[in-house]
């Protein structure tokens, strides 16, 4: 299953290799990473109908999370392909933060710090669907 | 003697009596005795007991009528001139004795010539004659002086009674002006002592108010810091637990039969980046708890060397998160044009975080507001360039937001004014700004702004 990771922490991809190492060893989970809206846009547009899901970081600089999320659901509002599967990642865990971004169609809503093991969860039970 | 010329003697000399009482009471007054020489007044007042004394004397010794009287006159002369000599300080005295001094003599010779009977006075009957008109003239003539003297004197002496009327008048008017003067002074002094308590009050006030922008400030940027800390807080706490994976792995690694030495080798490289990552993000945060309290302290005023490039790098972080937390929604791009060569540079870096923090504040409010006019196309930015140039080193907060229009842009640097609602700003930040640059630094903050296009403020710290 391959991910995208959208955040504007570089140091959020040695976490995310880290503890996915087994995962990624076993070829089970495929991460790719992202610094920005932008960046992530420019990627699914060069990979397509690769990723399955995309974790996205909320406050970015430039194009927020939410903007990406609405970009991502309108281009792919048509199948085929199938949309990938957003998960918004944010440290605000504001109410309006998560009704704009349920609005906009995100598949789940996740608070910093994240969970690893509970997304580590969440992630298989996506992939056995 | 017959008792007809007693009686002639006594008429006569009674008549000359009078007419002696008479001159002298006249002019006992003209010269103002009775003040003047108490005593001689009354003595010329009692000119008739030397009358009588003469009659008398006349009398023992069986004298001639006519001598009589003159003798009575010539006494009355003497004690006369003899009054005046003691007056003669009063010029109109002096005048008069001049006046009666040829009559006095001449007849005290004529009385002379008389009394000897040598027949002088026949043979020089003319001489006599014309030196007695000359007498006479010469006393009514000097009679007139005195009295003119008299009235001058009179005049001048009231004049100078004017003068003195005035003089005390002027002085009383000095008194009542001294007194004035003084219930003013003492009235000022208390005003004075009032303006100055007022004046300290005033500047405890001023100290109060800065102190209560900054923290004002402060409070602003709670929620920021609290963010600007937690990011790092969570990448330590996630290098931790996946570090502890890792030596758990590595443990199981090590008792197996067949170990994978490279495997062990990448976990051990692994740890090692994951320890130089706690380490950095354990930094990161220490630092911008080291700023949030650099920035509540008071001000120590002194320069330091300082990295201006990490001072904005670090405000620009703390503003933007700062608003961000306000307003969840809110995202902007930062931008950063940092002058490698720019150094150290000498500056109060608290106060110069301040002037930061206030001018990337309303960089950001002023992107949010135009954000919030939802224009297509729109992207919130907010750009912070260092630069050294022959004057200093320039810091450049540019914003695209709103702009300030031009009957604003006066008022910016004024304090409390604000455009924020009510309860929003206190108006002291750019004002403070300005002050900590100009005065604290010797240096220029300048803003330059387009309404709807964006606004730029330069500082610029000589060297």
């Amino acid at each position: 299953m391959k991910i995208l990771v959208v955040d504007d922490e570089t140091d959020v991809r040695t976490l995310f290799e880290q503890r996915f190492r087994r995962e990624i060893r076993s070829g089970q989970f495929e991460f790719s990473f992202a610094y920005s809206g932008e960046e992530a846009l420019n990627y699914l547009h060069g990979h397509p109908s690769e990723v399955v899901l995309i974790l996205s970081d909320i406050n970015m600089p430039g194009m927020s999370g939410l903007e990406l999320l609405r970009r991502v659901k309108q281009e792919y509002d048509a199948p085929p392909p199938p949309a990938p599967m957003v998960m918004m990642i944010t440290a605000y865990g504001d109410t309006d933060s998560y009704n704009q971004a349920m609005q906009l169609g995100a598949n789940d809503f996740l608070t910093k710090p994240v969970d690893f093991g509970a997304l580590k969860e969440k992630l298989l039970s996506l992939e056995k669907l | 003697m017959d008792s007809k010329s007693f009686i002639n003697i006594n008429a006569e000399l009674s008549f000359s009596v009078l007419v002696a009482w008479g001159i002298l009471r006249a002019y006992g007054k003209f010269l103002n005795l009775p003040v003047r020489a108490p005593r001689w007044s009354v003595a010329a007042n009692k000119v008739w007991v030397l009358g009588i004394s003469v009659a008398v004397f006349g009398l023992l010794f069986n004298i001639k009528s006519d001598h009589l009287n003159g003798v009575f006159w010539l006494l009355t002369m003497a004690g006369t001139v003899a009054l005046l000599l003691r007056i003669r300080d009063y010029r109109p005295a002096r005048t008069i004795l001049l006046a009666i001094a040829p009559f006095a003599l001449h007849y005290l010779f004529e009385f002379l010539a008389k009394a000897l009977g040598n027949g002088l006075l026949d043979e020089y009957d003319d001489a006599f004659d014309t030196a007695q008109g000359f007498a006479f003239i010469w006393l009514a003539t000097f009679l007139l002086i005195a009295r003119s003297q008299k009235k001058n004197l009179e005049a001048e002496r009231l004049l100078r009674e004017e003068e003195e009327q005035n003089k005390r008048r002027i002085e009383a008017q000095n008194m009542e002006l001294e007194r004035l003067v003084s219930e003013r002074t003492v009235a000022l002094t208390q005003q004075t002592e009032e303006l100055r308590y007022t004046l300290t009050e005033l500047k405890t006030t001023q100290a109060q108010l800065i102190q209560a922008e900054k923290m004002a400030s402060l409070g602003e940027l709670t929620a920021g810091i609290a963010h600007e800390i937690q990011n790092p807080l969570n990448f330590v706490n996630n290098f931790s637990e996946v570090s502890a994976e890792l030596v758990q792995e590595l443990e199981e690694e090590c008792q197996k039969a067949e170990r994978d030495p490279e495997l062990e080798n990448e976990l051990l490289a692994d740890l090692k980046l994951n320890l130089q990552k706690i380490t950095h993000h354990g930094q990161r945060a220490s630092s911008i708890v080291r700023g949030m309290l650099e920035h509540s302290r008071a001000s120590t005023g002194e320069r330091s060397p300082a990295d201006l490039n990490a001072l904005c790098d670090e405000y620009l972080r703390l503003a933007y998160h700062g608003l961000r937390a306000k307003d969840k929604t809110f995202n902007a791009t930062l931008e950063t044009h940092f002058d490698p060569n720019l150094g150290q540079v000498e500056v109060i870096s608290q106060d110069v975080g301040r002037v930061l923090l206030n001018l990337l504040t309303n960089a950001f409010y002023a992107v949010q507001q135009r954000q919030k006019r939802q224009e297509t196309g729109y992207y919130p930015t907010v750009t912070v360039s260092t630069r050294r140039t022959s004057e200093g080193s320039e810091i450049r907060v540019r914003d695209n937001g709103l702009g300030i229009p031009e009957s604003v842009k006066q008022k910016i640097f004024q304090p409390f004014f604000t455009t924020k609602p009510t309860g929003e700003g206190t108006g002291l930040g750019l004002s403070l700004s300005y002050d900590i640059i100009t005065q604290g630094h010797n240096g220029t903050l300048t803003v330059d702004s387009e309404e709807g296009r964006g606004t730029e403020f330069v500082i610029v710290l000589p060297e």
